[in-house]
């Protein structure tokens, strides 16, 4: 059983929580100009790592809002929850 | 269902050869798929200058993790034709390897528990029939026959409606059926090498010539991924990305009993599938842990969640005791499909993405992926798995449509 943070709530079992995946993936600006492949990439590729990864969840039977947790796959040790409009601590991957 | 001894193990089954500088192919990962692709291709292709490259110990992946459930009642035509192939090899492989692995054919059952399950099973078996899969469908009282010891009263929480029943689904004894096609890749020249970690690839421009491992250089004509729930760090290391999620994937085991259960019971439902091990153990095993993750082992909610669904379905369960629980990584596709073919690097090819389900795929994942690495083009059961699905979108959607996806 994770331990997570939620920015708002505090620490809270993870049960408590839904997994939504890879954060930082951002709509297309343009969607009507992409490619095939750049539409695959965008729907059916995210990244996968052995290590920190930034994820969404979402404190859905507390406050119900998005967040994110940079976790490492490996070790499922969380490392730090933020919210959304904050940037992923320590820069990217 | 019987208790019978099991077979003996014999001394050495494998030579534990030091690598060459070079091979013809090399295979990575000596898991169920790379050991079978390994053996076809020796045997259906004539390729013996293989190595398969196994960071861990033989088998120690999923392959000796998994729940061995074998079964071809796939929804689509593609999926149809690829477990059913399998389904036809397993049915002779004991024989062509000679090794008893205790293929039992003791049938599968998968549980409709509400109108909209009934109506998918229904629709399968239709479907299943077309493609020459044997399936039925029976009412809540011929599943008591095929199972006793479920309970099929329709005063529980989420009663059993009927099921899909494949007679000749079954299970195996997963450790063995590694060693036996690893004995015979083995005696046919191929070199398993244990402890040898790929790190990374030996390229030349836009083609591979080799990999580089914990072991030094090993130069290949061509290179074969089966890599299971590490393939995307793999890949990643060959420059390509691979739609493919890890996630832990636990089971778990009871104490010995005596034979109680005569076959495979799943439950897409309320989500736990059981069948009972020669030895006498009850298997389990339920869902993946939501979140991505590498650590071979999965959170307890998990396991108690499966275990309540046990219960109720099985109440003789109440009084057993886990006995051991452990997971696995399995990567998981958008589709719920695996992927075997091309990669955009020439001359290294991928098999991945079985996620919950690939070990009853093992004989025709080792076939195809063989055919496709010996002749650089797909074998018909596999040119549906391209990695290009993905951009054309034709995928094979076996998320619910395949009943549980194990
Ligand atoms: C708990 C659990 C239950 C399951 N139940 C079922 C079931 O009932 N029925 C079913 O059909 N399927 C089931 N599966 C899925 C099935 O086990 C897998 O789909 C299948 O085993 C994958 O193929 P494999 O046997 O080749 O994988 P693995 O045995 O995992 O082989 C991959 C190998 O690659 C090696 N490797 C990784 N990276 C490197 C590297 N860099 N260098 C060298 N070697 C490397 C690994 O060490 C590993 O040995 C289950 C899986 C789990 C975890
Ligand atoms: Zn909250």
């Amino acid at each position: 059983m994770l331990l997570i943070t939620c920015p708002w709530c505090g620490p809270r079992n993870e049960t408590e929580y839904r997994y939504g995946g890879q954060a930082h993936v951002p709509y297309p600006d343009s969607p009507a100009d992409l490619s095939d492949e750049q539409w695959a990439e965008y729907v059916f590729y995210r990244d996968n790592p052995k290590g920190p990864f930034a994820e969404r969840w979402m404190h859905s039977i507390g406050c119900r809002r998005w967040f994110n947790v940079l976790r490492d796959t490996a070790t499922h040790e969380v490392l730090t929850s933020y919210r959304p409009d904050e940037p992923r601590p320590g820069g990217n991957r | 269902m019987t208790a019978e001894p099991l077979p003996e193990h014999p001394d050495f089954l494998w030579r534990n050869p030091d690598p060459k500088r070079s091979y013809d192919v090399v295979v990575v990962g000596a898991g169920g798929h790379g050991l079978a692709t390994a053996y076809y291709l020796a045997k259906n292709h004539g390729i013996t200058d293989v190595a398969v490259l196994e960071k861990g110990w033989l088998a120690g992946g999923n392959m000796a993790r998994n729940t061995t459930i074998i079964r071809s009642n796939y929804l689509w035509d593609e999926s149809a034709a690829i477990y059913e192939h399998a389904l036809k090899l397993w049915e002779r492989l004991p024989e062509e390897l000679d090794y008893d692995f205790l293929f039992s054919q003791r049938g599968v059952l998968n549980l409709a528990h509400t109108l909209q399950d009934v109506r998918e099973g229904v629709r399968r078996v239709g479907a299943n029939r077309l493609n020459g899969v044997d399936a039925e469908w029976l009412e809540p009282d011929e599943v008591a026959k095929v199972c006793p010891i479920l309970n099929v009263s329709p005063r529980t929480r989420y009663p059993v409606l009927g099921a899909t029943f494949q007679p000749r689904a079954g299970i195996a004894k997963h450790d063995h059926v590694a060693w036996a096609l690893a004995r015979r890749a083995d005696e046919l020249g191929v070199d398993l090498i244990q402890g040898c970690e790929v790190t990374g690839f030996l390229k030349d421009g836009d083609r591979v010539v080799g990999v580089e491992t914990n072991r030094g250089r090993i130069h290949a004509g061509r290179v074969g991924l089966a890599a299971a729930g590490h393939s995307s760090v793999l890949a990643e290391r060959a420059g390509i990305r691979l739609p493919v999620q890890s996630h832990p994937l636990q089971a778990l085991v009871s104490e010995l009993h005596e034979p109680v259960h005569p076959t495979v019971v799943m439950s897409n439902h309320v989500h736990v599938y059981v069948s009972q091990a020669h030895k006498g153990e009850l298997v389990m095993g339920a869902g993946v842990d939501a979140y991505n993750g590498y650590g071979q082992r999965g959170s307890f909610h998990v396991i108690e969640q499966q275990m309540a669904a046990a219960v109720e379905l099985f109440p003789v369960f109440a009084r057993a005791h886990v006995l051991r629980t452990w997971g696995g990584i399995v990567d998981v596709t958008p589709d719920a499909s695996p992927v075997i073919g091309r990669t955009p690097v020439e001359n290294l090819y991928v098999n991945c993405g079985w996620g919950t389900g690939g070990f009853k795929a093992t004989p025709a994942a080792g076939w195809t992926f063989a055919h496709t690495i010996a002749t650089g083009e797909p074998h018909p059961l596999n040119a549906p798995f391209a990695l290009d699905r993905f951009t054309t979108g034709a995928l094979i959607d076996e998320h619910g449509a395949a009943a549980v996806a194990h």
